[in-house]
């Protein structure tokens, strides 16, 4: 263990359990999501603009891989067929995704979570307060020791990104897929310009999702993967003691 | 960590006991006001039972999208069937002259239809699109007698539950609610785009679905049978659908 020269620092509080508990539902639920969705995709690598497309139809791009169906030109050999339980935990996972969103979002207006820990405070709301932090990361410079009690402005803009403009992306673009709803609720589906629309801005926020969880995980590892990860799980983190005159240290 | 306090665990206990309690409550209401789909058990039932009943909540009585017969998909995809049965080829060189359907189960009247009797009945249209589980769409007009007018015609029990519908291929089979069967978009499809059905869509006769995805819009309808259950049926899970993976209620 290596942990002896952190553990004598002062842990303090980083992560509410409605935080943590969160985080991980949604970790769980977003590699389901990211799994099932790719095996579905493979029963229709085709891509289409509008509301109907199909192999008779021109697509807007086809991905270069083999197809679960036979009836898709792809010039590649037939997949064995999985979308049955891909779809079944493709839903099951969305519902957990929503519910767990649903208590993090109720929880965190109750709590400032978001007025404190993610809306940038008044003086970095600008681009040059973003662009200060990006630079520092180019830089490759270590983290500031108040990230260890708190966002920075590029984190916290990106957070609120993914929680109120992704994830209700691709929940809509889900809905706007759905013959039911789209009945009950029609402008889910015309508003992007059909089903097919819709399905390939489900495709391209999928990607946007997942390019999100790269960089947060290159970045936990960044600032420290055993101490960022501790944080998450048992909710402290260990902060260096405050010094007057902040001496450059090495993080272990 | 903090020793957890006596009034906290009475409370935590308290309200794990209280969440158990409401969630039996709400199982036994969700079945008694028919919002727990047939493929409610297994590993995926959670989903299934959140996605139906959601939709019988939000979506009962709403109409699925229509579009401008502009709109019609000049190059509709039929999809790949099995190869037809000697039944159904004998049919097929005799014109579907002696084509019929069959209609039994808790019903007043059971009766055999051909299809000229099916078309004496009153005759609906619709511009619908069928869309695939595998994801791609077209847009056709459907033309045929809604299934509620054939229900109407043979009196159907109060008691009834469910409608399942069986193909020529006996083994290719699906059931739908009272809410879908007594839709007025479910409709005994005999024409598309202004003439008769082709073989390849379906033709002579298939239940158009539109508020669920095409699995559940079954080709060559011979036999319908009403049922206050499901149990009976195969595997007790209101289709075959389920054995492969796939939803019995295909709204998503």
């Amino acid at each position: 263990m290596q942990e002896t020269s952190q553990l004598t620092d002062p842990a303090i509080s980083r992560h509410s359990a409605v935080v943590r508990v969160t985080h991980w539902l949604t970790t769980l639920a977003f590699f389901a999501l990211l799994v099932t969705g790719g095996e579905i995709v493979i029963s229709h690598p085709r891509f289409y603009w509008g509301e109907v497309g199909n192999v008779n139809t021109t697509p807007l791009f086809s991905l270069p891989i083999p197809a679960s169906r036979g009836t898709v030109p792809t010039g590649f050999a037939t997949l064995p067929d999985q979308n049955g339980w891909s779809r079944n935990l493709h839903f099951q996972s969305a519902w957990a995704l929503v519910l767990t969103g649903l208590v993090y979002v109720a929880a965190s207006l109750l709590s400032g979570h978001f007025k404190n820990d993610l809306i940038p405070a008044q003086g970095e709301r600008s681009l040059r307060a973003i662009g200060a932090v990006l630079a520092k990361y180019l830089r490759r410079a270590p983290p500031d020791p108040a990230e260890a009690r708190s966002y920075n402005a590029a984190q916290r803009i990106t957070y609120l990104g993914v929680i109120f403009i992704l994830f209700p992306l691709i929940l809509w673009t889900g809905l706007a897929m759905s013959p039911s709803f789209t009945s009950a609720y029609p402008v889910t589906a015309s508003a992007l310009g059909g089903r097919q629309s819709a399905r390939t801005i489900h495709f391209f926020v999928s990607w946007s999702l997942l390019l999100f969880v790269l960089v947060h995980m290159a970045m936990v590892i960044h600032a420290g993967f055993r101490s960022r990860m501790r944080a998450m799980i048992t909710g402290r983190i260990a902060v260096s003691q405050p010094i007057p005159q902040p001496i450059p240290q090495e993080e272990a | 960590m903090k020793p957890i306090s006596r009034r906290k665990l009475i409370t935590s206990g308290l309200a794990a006991t209280a969440g158990v309690a409401g969630l039996s409550v709400a199982a036994r209401m969700a079945k008694s006001y028919g919002l727990v789909p047939p493929d409610s058990g297994g590993i995926y039932g959670p989903g299934e039972t959140l996605t139906y009943a959601a939709q019988r909540l939000l979506t009962r009585h709403s109409l699925a999208r229509e579009f401008p017969r502009s709109m019609i998909s000049s190059a509709p995809f039929a999809n790949v069937v099995s190869p037809m049965n000697d039944a159904f080829k004998q049919h097929q060189a005799a014109g579907f002259a002696d084509w019929r359907l069959t209609v039994s189960g808790m019903v007043a009247h059971p009766t055999s239809f051909s299809l000229a009797d099916l078309k004496s009945l009153p005759i609906h249209s619709q511009t619908t699109e069928v869309a695939c589980e595998e994801g791609w769409s077209y847009i056709a007009e459907w033309i045929g007698t809604p299934l509620y007018e054939v229900l109407n015609a043979v009196g159907v029990s109060p008691h009834a539950r469910y409608v399942a519908y069986f193909s020529i291929d006996k083994d290719w089979w699906e059931s739908i609610d009272m809410a879908d069967a007594l839709h007025p978009q479910t409709i005994l499809t005999m024409g598309m785009n202004d003439g008769d059905l082709p073989v390849p869509f379906g033709g002579p006769l298939r239940l158009r679905v539109p508020r669920q995805l095409g699995y559940k819009s079954v080709k060559y309808i011979t036999h319908i049978t009403v049922a206050d259950s499901l149990k009976n049926l195969g595997a007790s899970q209101g289709s075959p659908e389920p054995d492969f993976a796939y939803s019995w209620f295909a709204g998503m």
